[in-house]
């Protein structure tokens, strides 16, 4: 009773705790009637917030974090309640490679600072929340970021200038009735509002934001648990071992992120009570909508379930309401319940802001989150951005970036994007002979951690030089924009380009399919655009996608129809570097899309080109005519001639030869065949 | 070619379709209502219908495979209907739920089966399942392989059997099956199955594809013999086994006695070879077995025919004993001597393969190629790969000691990656140089694996592999910019000992260091040194020099001398301030070179071009610095060394300026040789040497080759070279100037994830589209699923949402059923 009188002491969600704290503040006061201009306000120094103040620091640009708390990460000092992180803080992977093991990494924030890794804060795989909140102090404090605190923003409107970067300024009012002007405006509060439900009864039901977290609280009782995500299992997890029993009711089927391959979904950590269900020991989940259901509470203070349609029915009292039990005796929840949990996740407050800033929720689709572009901008006013887990709409079930392992890549995509867009910073690339494309392909495929975190939402894109001698590689360019590609990096795509994404098989995830099944691994390399685990998929285009092509890409396509694709097959280990299972299929692929030769040859057989050839191939013209030819040892040499990639010319004429494959013979080059040297025997 | 002969088969397939069946003009899917439906129903006649809301959307996948299988389902007499339950009036047929909808097969009026939706996933899977239910008497589906054996028993002697295997239920190979049985249902006994315990222990390997077998047991009398089996080996569509059914119908001998040419029967027809076992009255019997046994074998796959050669009148060649036929008109016959069996048999294999299988042929050939390593450098490298190299004798660096250790010590860095064969193959040199260098260098070799470093090699401005660079205390980086290999590497190492350009203090020194003295151990790997003279006050020409020098460090050695008594020098050598003498040290001279005005950029193009030499031995390694002349290549290919006469000659003439429009050079055999695979490529066989060739390969491609019989003079060289640029001679052959196309071809995937689009879209409804859908599709899933297995308290809960208190349930009975 006592607890459901907390429940409802945090029920009206908000800015409660921090109107309490407001009052210490570290504002330099403001008294003009000219707001402070800022060209980047960031809302929120979570893990989101500080991310985009550290790509702003580096980029030295103009910028200051509104934070309403003292410190940065305020979430994580309240939730999880039960304080245990589900983002695994892998601490080895028997690599060295930085960039590979930030894979691994879930919590981390990026930065060029080693000591900034999220492993040097917790040695547990599921750290606990606080170590969070130390780390997220850390990452501000040790970078220097520009974080006003105790400042609460009350109230954002627009202000129309033509002269704005966006012909419009953001306002930002805080607490203290300081207007703060801003060019951009870069919303990361996260989801801070608890999603409720209304219906009869819903008074009675204690939030997981407010609920005890004590078992001592829950001995001996019944209890119903709404809802069926992380909360609710990690709710159930830790009173499993006291309560008679828990019901679980919510209105979806229970998903398993292994079955569905988002880290969203129920984790394995959680579901202990899947366990206890499955095997008979009382506990049990339950489906059915939760806006039909009626609580009703007795004498004894029980809580009973009901339906609102019987509430409509008349207006009895409380012990006089039908229950579904009464004519169906053996209904499923006609247990009387001691306690009645909410936990149901989380909706963004969208309450701060001021209509005229058009930020609307995502619709049927996603409600909790606001709506935003493929680019994290706002539908409804340019230059307002939504990073981290309120960003989640674009990939929501999909991929990663309602999670700090993967909106840390969406938060530097969209710095990128502003940088261009104001500062005339191209998106950053590295330009190369395409003698280089595969190797470079391939090294980040194997190490790329955008790419594998953000799979289907970020990829990389090879841009082709005129004649394909050369390309440019742009890094974790967000797919859904591939059309406005030009305009959001600065860089042009006028000879066709390569995209690199990461998928999962067509037909592998989802929330009743079986994973495990027999057979799931391809191991063939013609077979590998049936690969079921995560892996490289390459799109080969020949002009840039339109938007409409985008649009209407076909169904279950991660992008539009390409004029080729390639799949390398799943691996194992996640290490695509076999040279004839991942690296030789796509240099064919490659090769076939360029019309080219993309072979690496020794300098001796580049010599022999030169001199036999009016053309050379790529690696010869790009390495050996420029006098970096690849010699090679005495012992590969001895190699090449026994597979007979490479002729032994120095025995050429002495000894009859059979016309074996010689570099001209077997590498079918264009040019004069090599006859057999069957008829010059006299002549030497 | 396989088509032509088919299109005449298609259109009596469907003739007979038409002929035999009810055909409905309409072929798009009609709507009703149910009791409009229902009402359409006659008795005897199968209808399918998929029951859905109105207010459904009115496209989904779904519905276009059930649109695309109305006319197909036609073809046999099933109409097909989408009823549209409406609220006025529902049935029960009409899902209590939206996205519970079903589809139900009836006769007349009579509910035969009922169809979740996921199992009529694309039109294949429609047909092959109502296809099924209706033939539930004529298809008999099994799972052992002791069905499979009463059925066989109960038939021997009375029926033929036809057993297939297919992977799945609803697969296009499924349909076919269906499909045949449906117009040979009641001749033969068809047997399905889809375990492949069962058709591996009817002995066959590939479970992979579907299979179809006939089982000969009209024939068998006694029960305890085996029926004879006859493998259909082509892939399971109806055609092919109503083609095969054909065949199996057809006598297994016909004995004809006319022309060859002239014989026609159901095998040609069916575009399949005949094979006529020439016959004489002497050997009847012997040729009646051969051919009977020789017809077994090639049952399904040709006709064979017995050809009595007495009674014959057209010609047929004495000595041959089989005739072969093959289905295209207009090819003659081929008369054969074959002595054997199994040589008819192969023989009518092969030309099978010619014939049909020419497309799946192709693939057959690439497809083992494509996986054949055809890159030098990756196969040497992964050939290698279990070689240990000696790897200790370079320091590998990490990124905690990467700084530290290029601070501490002057360091040549290699960046390589692991998995790069480029990068692995050079790594070897690299070793070969560590062991080569061992304890005599004061330049520490250290390597960086940047699969492992990555981050420390981006720092590094490394993006590419391989990469070596130079730390050296207190200056900038320099990459190394030549040829990968040891001795490359080596000279630049060498060169880089002293600093470049090297400041000489006095006279005598700067003789000594002109003489090649003062660094003797380093003039193997500079045969020119430079020393730029200056006076003391030319400060803006000697930063110039000395820049020149910095950019060249490595490849050649530069002096600087600016003392007081630097007139000594210029005096000596005829130079004039400020000026550069190069000492050839192989050819001991030295010349001089004003450097009046010239800027850093054209210092290094000076020094570069006095490098080159007027009449080099070509080498793999020298080549590009001479091909950068972009002029025809006049080369002597020498086995050993040069000719003294014949490089006297040259000498001669490039002195006299005659070759100033080419570049001279020699090849020597020994040294590279390489060359005979040039040789090989300009006369196809080695000519004798000494040979001069000029090769233009920057115009035209065209060589010409300088007459074997004509001694290497002067005046013989001189001349044919006039007769050159006059346009007198004719080249010996022309390069090739095509580009350099892909070596095989790619894995196509598109296709085959189109193909396998349009032939089995397993369950292609519950795939997420795009964003947008995401949430309805999840939906989808959790339908999907809650009709499947349930745990008992959903299906309570389900039971009690059926209660018509319930609000959905509510909505639905509210206007039918007023009293609730």
């Amino acid at each position: 009773m006592g607890l459901s009188a907390v429940a409802r002491l945090w029920g009206p969600p908000g800015l409660l705790l921090t109107f309490a704290l407001h009052p210490t503040l570290c504002l330099r006061p403001v008294q003009t009637s000219a707001p402070r201009h800022r060209d980047y306000c960031v809302l929120g120094a979570g893990p989101a917030g500080l991310q985009m103040a550290y790509f702003l620091q580096r980029a030295g640009r103009d910028y200051a974090v509104f934070e309403r708390a003292p410190r940065p990460g305020s979430f994580f000092t309240r939730y999880p309640r039960h304080r245990k992180l589900i983002s695994i803080n892998k601490r080895h992977t028997g690599k060295a490679n930085a960039e590979f093991n930030l894979r691994h990494d879930w919590n981390s924030l990026l930065s060029h600072d080693p000591r900034l890794l999220f492993r040097h804060y917790s040695r547990a795989y599921f750290p606990d929340a606080g170590d969070m909140v130390r780390y997220l102090g850390d990452f501000a404090d040790r970078l220097g970021l520009h974080v006003l605190y105790n400042t609460t923003i009350a109230h954002v409107t627009l202000d129309k200038d033509r002269q704005a970067w966006n012909g419009h300024y953001f306002i930002l009012t805080d607490q203290m009735g300081h207007a703060h002007q801003c060019s951009v405006l870069l919303v990361a509060t996260g989801l801070s509002v608890p999603n409720q439900v209304d219906f009869p009864g819903s008074e009675y039901v204690e939030g997981y934001e407010s609920v005890s977290v004590d078992p001592e609280d829950f001995e001996g009782q019944n209890v119903l648990i709404l809802g069926r995500g992380n909360s609710a299992f990690e709710t159930a997890e830790n009173i499993l071992g006291v309560t008679n029993f828990i019901h679980m009711l919510s209105r979806s089927r229970v998903r398993l992120s292994w079955a569905t391959h988002y880290v969203g979904d129920l984790r394995a950590i959680n579901n202990g009570l899947l366990d206890t269900y499955q095997l008979k020991s009382l506990d049990g989940l339950l489906e059915s909508d939760l806006t039909d259901l009626a609580v009703v509470k007795d004498r004894e203070g029980k809580f009973h379930i009901t339906l609102k349609f019987f509430l409509e029915e008349g207006n009895q009292s409380a012990d006089a309401v039908t229950l579904p039990q009464d004519d169906n005796d053996n209904f499923a929840m006609r247990v009387a319940y001691d306690r009645v949990i909410r936990c149901l996740g989380w909706n963004f407050d969208f309450s701060i802001f001021n209509k005229s800033l058009r930020l609307s929720s995502g619709g049927e689709l996603s409600k909790k989150y606001p709506l935003v572009k493929a680019s994290y901008e706002s539908k409804g006013s340019r230059g307002l951005f939504v990073l981290g887990t309120a960003s989640h709409s674009v990939d929501y079930r999909r991929s990663a970036g309602g999670f700090i392992h993967g909106f840390r890549y969406t938060v530097r995509a969209v710095h990128r994007l502003l940088e261009q867009r104001h500062h005339g910073v191209a998106w950053p690339s590295t330009k190369h002979p395409i003698s280089q494309l595969t190797s470079s392909i391939v090294r980040r495929v194997n190490e790329a951690s955008g790419l594998y975190q953000m799979f289907g939402v970020l990829a990389d894109v090879v841009l082709l030089k005129e004649n394909a001698m050369a390309f440019e590689y742009l890094e974790e360019f967000p797919t859904q924009m591939l059309a406005q590609l030009e305009t959001i990096t600065g860089r042009k795509a006028r000879h066709g380009l390569f995209v690199i994404n990461m998928e999962y098989g067509r037909n592998f995830s989802g929330p009743d399919k079986d994973v495990f099944f027999y057979d799931r691994s391809v191991g063939h390399t013609e077979d590998a655009w049936q690969s079921n685990f995560l892996h490289p998929v390459i799109y080969y285009y020949r002009h840039l996608p339109t938007e409409q092509e985008v649009r209407f890409r076909p169904a279950d396509w991660a992008l539009p129809r390409p004029t080729a694709i390639h799949h390398i097959v799943e691996d194992f280990l996640t290490d695509w570097t076999a040279p004839v299972g991942h690296i030789l299929p796509l240099r064919r692929f490659l090769e076939n899309c360029l019309d080219t030769d993309l072979r690496s040859f020794y300098a001796e057989s580049c010599f022999l080109f030169a001199l036999t050839h009016q053309k050379l191939p790529p690696f010869c013209q790009q390495g050996y005519l420029r006098t970096q030819g690849l010699m090679g040892t005495e012992s590969l040499r001895r190699h090449g001639v026994e597979s007979g990639l490479l002729r032994d010319y120095a025995t050429v004429g002495r000894r009859r030869e059979d016309g074996g494959r010689g570099l001209l013979g077997g590498s079918q080059a264009p040019g004069p065949p090599v006859q057999a040297l069957d008829s010059n025997k006299e002549e030497l | 070619m396989m088509s032509s002969s088919f299109n005449k088969f298609r259109v009596g397939i469907s003739f007979v379709m038409m002929s035999i069946f009810y055909k409905s003009a309409v072929d798009s899917l009609s709507e009703l209502s149910p009791q409009k439906y229902f009402s359409t129903l006659q008795p005897g006649k199968a209808s399918l219908a998929y029951f859905c809301q109105a207010d459904s959307p009115r496209t989904s996948i779904f519905l276009e495979e059930l649109n695309e299988a109305v006319k197909p389902l036609q073809d046999y007499g099933i109409s097909v209907a989408k009823v549209n339950c409406v609220k006025e009036e529902t049935s029960r047929y009409c899902g209590k739920e939206k996205d519970l909808m079903k589809a139900y097969l009836f006769r007349g009026n009579i509910l035969l089966r009922e169809f979740p939706t996921d199992t009529l996933f694309d039109v294949n899977a429609i047909v092959a399942h109502v296809l099924f239910s209706l033939l539930f008497n004529e298809v008999k589906y099994i799972t052992t392989l002791e069905d499979l054996q009463n059925i066989e028993n109960a038939l021997k002697g009375k029926a033929n059997i036809a057993f297939s295997y297919v992977r799945a239920i609803g697969t296009p190979e499924h349909r076919a099956v269906m499909e045949t049985a449906f117009v040979y249902g009641t001749t033969y006994k068809f047997v399905l199955t889809t375990e492949t315990a069962l058709l591996e222990s009817i002995g066959t390997e590939d479970i992979e594809n579907a299979h179809l077998y006939f089982f000969h047991c009209k024939q068998v009398l006694d029960l305890t013999e085996q029926c004879r089996r006859t493998l259909m080996e082509w892939p399971l569509t109806t055609l092919n086994i109503h083609r095969f059914i054909k065949t199996m119908e057809a006598p297994l001998v016909t004995e004809v006695a006319e022309d060859p040419q002239q014989v026609s029967t159901v095998h040609l027809q069916l575009g399949l070879p005949l094979v006529f076992i020439v016959s004489q009255q002497a050997t009847y019997e012997a040729d009646r077995r051969t051919a009977e046994w020789a017809a077994w074998r090639l049952l399904g796959k040709a006709g064979v025919l017995l050809l009595l050669r007495d009674s014959l009148e057209a010609d047929i060649p004495q000595h041959a004993n089989v005739v072969f036929r093959r289905a295209e008109e207009g090819v003659p016959v081929e008369f054969l001597v074959l002595h054997d069996v199994d040589l008819i048999i192969s023989h009518v294999e092969s030309n099978m393969h010619n014939e049909e299988i020419q497309e799946d042929e192709d693939e057959d050939m690439e497809s083992p190629d494509m996986d054949i390593q055809d890159d030098e450098v990756a196969e040497t490298v992964y050939r290698d790969r279990k070689r240990r190299l000696p790897l200790e004798l370079t320091v590998e660096l990490t990124e905690e000691t990467f700084d530290e250790t290029v601070v501490a010590s002057d360091s040549i860095v290699l960046f390589y990656a692991g998995w790069q064969a480029v990068s692995m193959a050079f790594l070897q040199s690299y070793i070969d140089l560590a062991i080569k260098l061992k304890g005599t260098s004061t330049m520490l070799l250290t390597r960086v694996n940047c699969a492992d470093w990555s981050d420390l090699c981006a720092k590094q401005n490394v993006t590419e592999f391989p990469v070596v660079k130079m730390y050296k205390e207190g200056k900038n980086p320099v990459s190394y910019t030549g040829m990968l290999g040891t001795e490359d590497l080596l000279k630049f190492i060498q060169l880089n000992r002293i600093s470049c350009p090297v400041n000489i203090t006095s006279v005598q020194e700067a003789e000594e260091y002109l003489s090649g003295e003062l660094y003797k151990d380093l003039i193997s790997y500079s045969s020119v040194s430079v020393l730029g003279l200056f006076s003391p006050n030319m400060t803006t020409a000697k930063e110039d020099f000395t820049e020149a020098g910095n950019y060249l460090k490595g490849c050649v050695i530069t002096g600087i001398y600016s003392e007081e008594d630097v007139l000594i020098l210029s005096n000596k050598y005829a130079a004039t301030l400020p000026a550069l003498l190069l000492a050839r040290h192989k050819e001991g001279k030295i010349e001089s070179i004003p450097l009046a005005n010239s800027h850093a950029q054209d210092i290094v193009q000076i020094i570069t071009n006095a490098l080159l030499e007027t009449f080099p031995e070509i080498t793999v390694e020298n080549l590009p610095i001479y091909l950068r002349l972009q002029k025809p290549l006049l080369i002597l290919f020498s086995d050993g060394s040069i000719n003294p006469q014949c490089k006297k000659a040259v000498l001669t003439l490039v002195k006299e300026k005659h070759l100033d429009s080419l570049t001279p050079c020699w090849l020597n055999l020994k040294n590279t040789p390489v060359g005979r695979g040039i040789l090989q490529a300009y006369f196809n066989t080695l000519p004798p040497l000494p040979l001069l060739v000029v090769v233009s390969l920057h115009s035209g491609g065209q060589v010409f080759a300088f007459p074997s019989d004509q001694a290497i003079t002067e005046q013989n060289l001189l001349l044919w070279l006039k007769k050159l640029e006059a346009g007198l001679e004719s080249h010996i052959t022309i390069l090739p100037a095509g580009e350099w196309k892909p070596p095989l071809p790619a894995y196509d995937f598109l296709s085959m994830m189109d193909a396998a689009g349009s032939q089995q879209p397993t369950r292609r409804e519950s795939e997420c589209t795009k964003e947008m859908d995401a949430q309805e599709n999840d939906k989808k899933h959790e339908d999907k699923s809650a009709s499947r297995k349930e745990p008992i308290e959903t299906l309570r809960i389900k039971h009690w949402n059926r209660s018509n208190w319930f609000k959905e349930g509510e909505k639905s009975f509210r206007h039918d059923n007023k009293e609730l």
